[in-house]
């Protein structure tokens, strides 16, 4: 292996098996014993499309990772982008270790740290003082090595006073607080962190990717991050990884990549989104989404509105139910609309709803759309009845800039609103009374 | 970095005999960790705390006494009843609950096995250790019936085969983790496994010399006698009531069949242990 290369992974898959596990396997298991006894293939791999998730196959095998290929430098912060079901949670636990590749290799020079999920192994019953050496041995701390490190991760969790107290007493901050301290103060040459920064709040997501910045930047070690939001990849990560269907579709400068994932000039792929979900997702077969008439990502002037339409179908009545959209931008959740006030009854049959955002209203910049839907609002909302899904980053629009520059000061935020808002009024005159 | 970097690869297979011993040992501190976990959180918010540890055997043994010794009148080799029901009840728990616990080892760290790695067999060897630590207690509860018998002036008396105490404890221990390990390298794709478990744990406390002495069954049942005899936790149990009160069955030879046994699951238990490790999280 070269030098300076942290990671390399070679031609990496990875299969998942559908369905039920448990009645039935164990003739399938049998079948492919035997099989291999006769040297034959393994019956239940052979299949060899890239993204079975939208092809409806025989066989019940999905390659969540096909043939995957990079290499990561040592120093590098890498983050790996792609929407969901991409197969980006998958490649961490394999370099985590947590499960085994279908074939395919990795190689790597260091000790990895992975954050897959926060407060792994914390007992619910155990101080502060006891879950920081627990989850620090976890993760292959030693003893001392955590002694050492002990008031740094206390220092950075801002847990002092509660040092001594079960973790099951902390606020929910409180515990993602000293759960990253500890992950993150790991002597480790390569660090691995998931989508953790979610919890938490605003002030510790800064420090958190701060921290990271200094782990990547100033020490040198290798960070391997996975985020929805670009905001925090483009600060973080000099290189991007977009996955795509279990692919790599792009591999460079994170500004690229980001650009790439934000901006798909493909139609999206109705077939697979119509397969995902459960309960009430499944009564609903999305047939197209448009943003002021156009199915990919388009550019949009500042004075034009913006008419955002979902067209779909109903196969089933649904007694009560409304569409959210929800618009973000740098991963910042901006504005949710509805398409009715209350949840209203569903027909069977073909359906437009809409949303319009008026003129001059989104600064300049990138928005994605992510569709939600749930039925019963929160006025009769019943535990248990209450089924709602999300499709995150659907289609994504840029608000381009067509004013000058002079009035660059505009761009700040992302809203704007009309100068009716403002005012100035003339209160009193101070020489006067001096 | 400076400092030296191990390099490491992963790979769809790994060979059958890479045991990771290595790997173990490098985490041998979270090993003493989960014991200390394990242990105060048992009797975390009790108002007895550790003397929970003694109540179980203490009623069984009661128990015990009444049914099998007063009421079916088993004999108990001229041993006081209460004392060598305590024997087989405080050796056999250790057993079983060594088996008990391992065999659902992925079950129940299904949770934290799905986000960290840490070499697998740690859990297993913390939950041996773990039990060790209520096995001592309740061997000092079995300790202190002996000294109350001793005084009273009962019929019994401490062997050489005491000497064997630390053998028998750690094959009970491995014999224990071995089957486990292959039960609950087992039932991670079948839980049918798993309800045989706590049932069949139990039909094999009546196939080991628990409530009997081994000579009774011999005398009694000539012919069924050698399916207690191949059970290889009777010499252990056996020995264990020869060091400790002077009376059972004692050879070499059934000790060695035991130890033989207890090897062989050991090395299976872990080579099946080590494979399945490798994809559970797909399948548990």
């Amino acid at each position: 292996m070269s030098k300076n290369i942290a990671i390399k992974v070679e031609n990496l898959s990875k299969a998942y098996q559908l369905g039920q596990i448990g009645t039935g396997t164990i003739s399938r298991d049998l079948e492919r014993w035997y099989a291999r006894v006769r040297g034959k293939e393994d019956p239940f791999l052979r299949i060899g499309e890239s993204n079975d998730q939208n092809i409806k196959s025989e066989s019940n095998v999905v390659w969540s990772l096909k043939d995957i290929n990079f290499e990561i430098e040592q120093g590098d912060a890498v983050g790996i982008i792609g929407r969901n079901g991409a197969g980006k949670s998958t490649l961490l636990k394999i370099l985590s270790k947590v499960t085994a590749p279908t074939t395919g290799k990795i190689s790597g020079k260091g000790r990895i740290a992975s954050l897959l999920e926060v407060g792994t192994g914390f007992h619910p019953e155990l101080s502060g003082r006891e879950n920081i050496f627990l989850n620090g041995a976890i993760l292959g701390m030693r003893k001392k090595e955590i002694q050492r490190k002990l008031d740094e991760i206390v220092d950075f969790a801002g847990i002092e006073r509660y040092l001594d107290t079960p973790v099951k007493r902390y606020s929910s901050g409180m515990y993602v607080r000293l759960a990253f301290a500890v992950a993150a103060h790991l002597e480790s040459e390569i660090l691995i962190v998931d989508e953790v920064l979610a919890v938490g709040d605003a002030e510790f997501q800064k420090k958190c990717l701060g921290k990271m910045g200094e782990v990547s930047k100033g020490e040198g070690r290798t960070v391997l991050f996975v985020s929805h939001n670009m905001n925090a990849i483009t600060q973080l990560c000099n290189n991007v990884i977009l996955l795509n269907n279990g692919k790599v579709s792009f591999n460079g400068t994170s500004y690229e990549g980001v650009q790439n994932y934000l901006k798909p000039k493909t139609v999206l792929d109705l077939e697979l989104l119509n397969k995902i979900g459960s309960n009430i997702k499944s009564n609903i077969l999305i047939s197209k989404i448009l943003v002021n008439t156009s199915p990919v990502f388009i550019e949009i002037s500042p004075s034009s509105q913006i008419i955002i339409e979902l067209f779909y179908k109903t196969v089933q009545l649904i007694t009560d139910f409304r569409f959210s959209f929800i618009l973000y931008r740098d991963g910042q959740r901006i504005l949710t609309l509805h398409d009715t006030n209350q949840t209203e009854k569903l027909q069977v049959g073909a359906y437009k709803s809409e949303v319009k955002i008026p003129s001059n209203f989104l600064r300049p910049g990138t928005y994605s759309i992510s569709i939600g839907g749930h039925n019963s609002n929160h006025s009769n909302y019943e535990i248990g009845r209450l089924e709602w899904f999300l499709l995150e980053d659907l289609i994504s629009f840029e608000v381009k800039e067509q004013w000058s520059v002079d009035f660059d000061f505009n761009n700040i935020g992302f809203i704007n609103l009309s100068n009716n808002y403002g005012k100035r009024t003339f209160l009193e005159n101070n020489e006067a009374s001096n | 970095m400076v400092k030296e970097e191990q390099e490491w690869t992963i790979e769809s297979n790994a060979s059958l005999f890479d045991l990771k011993l290595n790997e173990v040992w490098a985490y041998r501190d979270l090993l003493v960790l989960l014991v200390r976990r394990d242990f105060v959180s048992f009797y975390k918010q009790t108002i007895l705390g550790p003397l929970w540890f003694f109540i179980q055997p203490l009623f069984t043994t009661i128990i015990f006494t009444f049914i099998f010794g007063n009421l079916a009148g088993i004999s108990t080799d001229s041993l006081p009843k209460p004392l060598f029901y305590m024997a087989g009840i405080t050796a056999w728990n250790y057993f079983a609950d060594c088996l008990t616990k391992t065999s659902s080892v992925f079950k129940d760290n299904a949770a934290i096995f799905g986000k960290v790695y840490f070499p697998r067999l740690i859990m297993p060897l913390s939950i041996v250790v773990s039990n060790l630590v209520r096995f001592g207690v309740q061997m000092l509860l079995f300790l202190i019936l002996m000294a109350y018998y001793y005084f009273t002036g009962a019929n019994f008396s401490i062997s050489w085969a005491i000497c064997l105490f630390p053998v028998i404890v750690t094959l009970m221990a491995l014999l224990g983790l071995g089957a486990g390990m292959i039960i609950s390298a087992m039932t991670t794709k079948y839980r049918d496994l798993a309800f045989l478990i706590s049932f069949g744990v139990q039909l094999l406390m009546y196939a080991t010399t628990v409530i009997y002495p081994l000579s009774e069954a011999i005398k009694k049942y000539p012919a069924y006698a050698w399916i207690i005899e191949y059970n290889p936790m009777t010499p252990i149990i056996e020995t264990f009531r020869y060091g400790f009160l002077g009376q059972g069955s004692f050879s070499w030879l059934s000790l060695g069949y035991a130890t033989a046994v207890t090897i062989l699951l050991m090395l299976l238990g872990t080579i099946v242990f080590n494979k399945v490790e490798r994809n559970f999280v797909d399948t548990v």
